[in-house]
């Protein structure tokens, strides 16, 4: 995008601002917008498994609620308690929103749509959701009150279980394709299964790890069945307690953004991201982009299929399967995979 | 003229939020301060081309040991007037930590300069190029002429870790109910459940 703006006349500098400034814009609204529908998606996917209709007022379909409901928390008096330290607790919805926009960066959308191609990427990525707690730790604690609190306390524990399963997963794929860059990792997929299936789902050593991932990412966004920092029985609505107006909305938009990276994330480090899912030329004729949001909108349907069907895990048992089961499955993982790809690959 | 831009305020941004970590009055804010700190250190490694030590320093240290401080200072609830009173008396101890760390960084920018030991080139502007990102180079380093030491740090901490959980771990007297989770699992309703049919009026011997 720096060259058009640069045949427009610019300097290398202004076009390479204004080229970053747009890509950032490209990405961070359709975000909102997807945002935005995927908590209706939600909704009705949630409905229809109850037999019960959903959204269904607002707009065609239903399909303006979460426009309506976005329009009526901006409405809303923001109310901080007296008690609370104030700097902190209207820093933690920010950093939490910010944070779940900042991984977006290095997420490619096609051969060439992605705003910065950094060697890095996939450790980005993590580094970036590792930060992902301190907002709801911060604002647990900013709070100045007993349930956040206590989901501050379940959600910091969580998250570090559960990012050491994710960190050594990460390492297999990693070994698998040999880089970090997100790109090159979804271009070392081509044609994996059977010579014509995109995608390391389909080999034998990495469905385990798809599915741990798939699990683990589950706990990292706290969702159902590990939503035990919002948990409402116990928690009334955990860190997010004492929210209300703009910073309520800005949990909520975090929360839906991370959950739409880990989707998009699962798609590009199993099933070959904006590669067409099987490797047949025709389909190269269809826009990266579309392969793309069509598996994450795959992998969102079984996020909410989980949260309709799954009861909540108890709190012993959430540290028990991650730290017990996920943790040594994990490590054997990276070892097979080395194994495996010592002998395949390096033996020469 | 980026760079240099970046660097100062990268370079303002650690040595403020570095400070802040004394002077501040509440320990969590301390800690979240430290936090800044450590993030843009990260963000110096990344301006000198270290890309990947500055993503595990977001990895480790803020991503996890910086969350396990704020975890353990938000549960402790510090006295914070007791603690300011320890200030004074122990500021020359920790004038004395300062110089020692600046005496240490100092000999070691000086040994780096003279070039005893093969880092980089000894005049210090460009480290030797051996593969093509530096987490290849890292890895063809710490894995050929530093094998040794790494394995040394793994074994370590291991022992440290090992060490940790025996001074912690505590055979508990009291009875409790252990919980099988195969064994939950693998029982089946016909296991724990009975159908009985029984006449009107009638009730169910058990």
């Amino acid at each position: 995008m720096t060259a058009f703006f640069q045949d427009l006349g610019m300097t290398y500098e202004w076009a390479w601002f204004i080229a970053t400034m747009s890509g950032i814009l490209l990405i961070a609204l359709p975000l909102m917008l997807g945002v935005a529908m995927i908590i209706y998606m939600d909704r009705k996917v949630w409905a229809a498994i109850n037999l019960r209709r959903g959204p269904n007022v607002v707009g065609p379909f239903g399909l303006l609620q979460s426009f309506a409901d976005g329009l009526k928390v901006f409405l809303q008096e923001t109310i901080i308690p007296s008690a609370a330290n104030k700097g902190l607790f209207i820093l933690a919805p920010i950093l939490t929103f910010t944070v779940a926009l900042l991984s977006w960066a290095v997420i490619p959308f096609g051969p060439d749509a992605v705003l910065a191609d950094i060697n890095v990427g996939l450790l980005y990525i993590f580094a970036v959701s590792s930060l992902g707690v301190y907002g709801v730790v911060i604002s647990g604690w900013a709070s100045n009150s007993k349930y956040p609190f206590f989901s501050a306390m379940r959600a910091s524990a969580q998250m570090i279980s559960y990012e050491v399963s994710i960190g050594f997963i990460i390492v297999c794929v990693v070994l698998w394709a040999g880089t970090f860059n997100l790109n090159d990792i979804i271009l070392a997929q081509k044609g994996h299964g059977l010579g014509f299936i995109n995608g390391f789902f389909f080999n034998p050593l990495l469905f385990p790890i798809m599915v741990m991932f798939f699990i683990s990412a589950l706990a990292e966004t706290q969702r159902v069945p590990f939503d035990l920092t919002e948990a409402e029985s116990e928690l009334v609505a955990g860190y997010q307690t004492e929210y209300s107006s703009m910073s309520f909305a800005l949990f909520w938009l975090g929360e839906y953004a991370n959950i739409l990276l880990m989707c998009a994330l699962t798609s590009i480090l199993f099933f070959g991201g904006w590669l067409p899912p099987v490797d047949w030329a025709p389909l190269y004729y269809v826009p990266g982009i579309v392969w793309l949001l069509a598996k994450m909108l795959f992998f969102f349907f079984c996020f909410s299929w989980v949260m309709a069907t799954v009861p909540r895990y108890r709190y012993d048992q959430l540290m028990r399967l991650g730290w017990k089961v996920f943790l040594p499955l994990s490590l054997f993982f990276v070892f097979a995979v080395s194994l495996w790809l010592m002998i395949t690959r390096y033996s020469a | 003229m980026i760079q240099v831009l970046a660097f100062y305020l990268f370079a303002i941004m650690v040595i403020a939020s570095g400070a802040l970590v004394v002077l501040a009055r509440n320990p969590v804010h301390s800690v979240l301060w430290l936090i800044l700190a450590f993030f843009n250190a990260a963000g110096l490694m990344i301006l000198v081309g270290a890309e990947f030590i500055a993503m595990l320093l977001v990895i480790v240290y803020v991503g996890a040991v910086a969350v396990l401080f704020l975890f353990v200072v938000m549960m402790l609830n510090i006295d914070f007037a007791e603690l300011r009173a320890g200030f004074v008396k122990n500021a020359p101890l920790s004038v004395a930590v300062a110089v020692i760390l600046l005496a240490e960084i100092v000999l070691g920018i000086g040994a780096y300069r003279v070039g005893l030991i093969e880092l980089g080139t000894p005049d210090g502007t460009a480290a030797p190029i051996l593969g093509e990102s530096n987490i290849e180079n890292i890895g063809i380093l710490l894995y050929s002429r530093y094998l040794f030491l790494f394995e040394m740090a793994g074994i370590i901490l291991l022992v440290a870790m090992i060490g940790a959980i025996v001074l912690t771990h505590r055979e508990s007297r009291a009875v409790r109910a252990h919980q099988d989770i195969t064994k939950q699992n693998m029982r089946r309703p016909e296991d724990a459940t009975e159908m009985k049919r029984p006449e009107v009026g009638q009730g169910v011997e058990l």
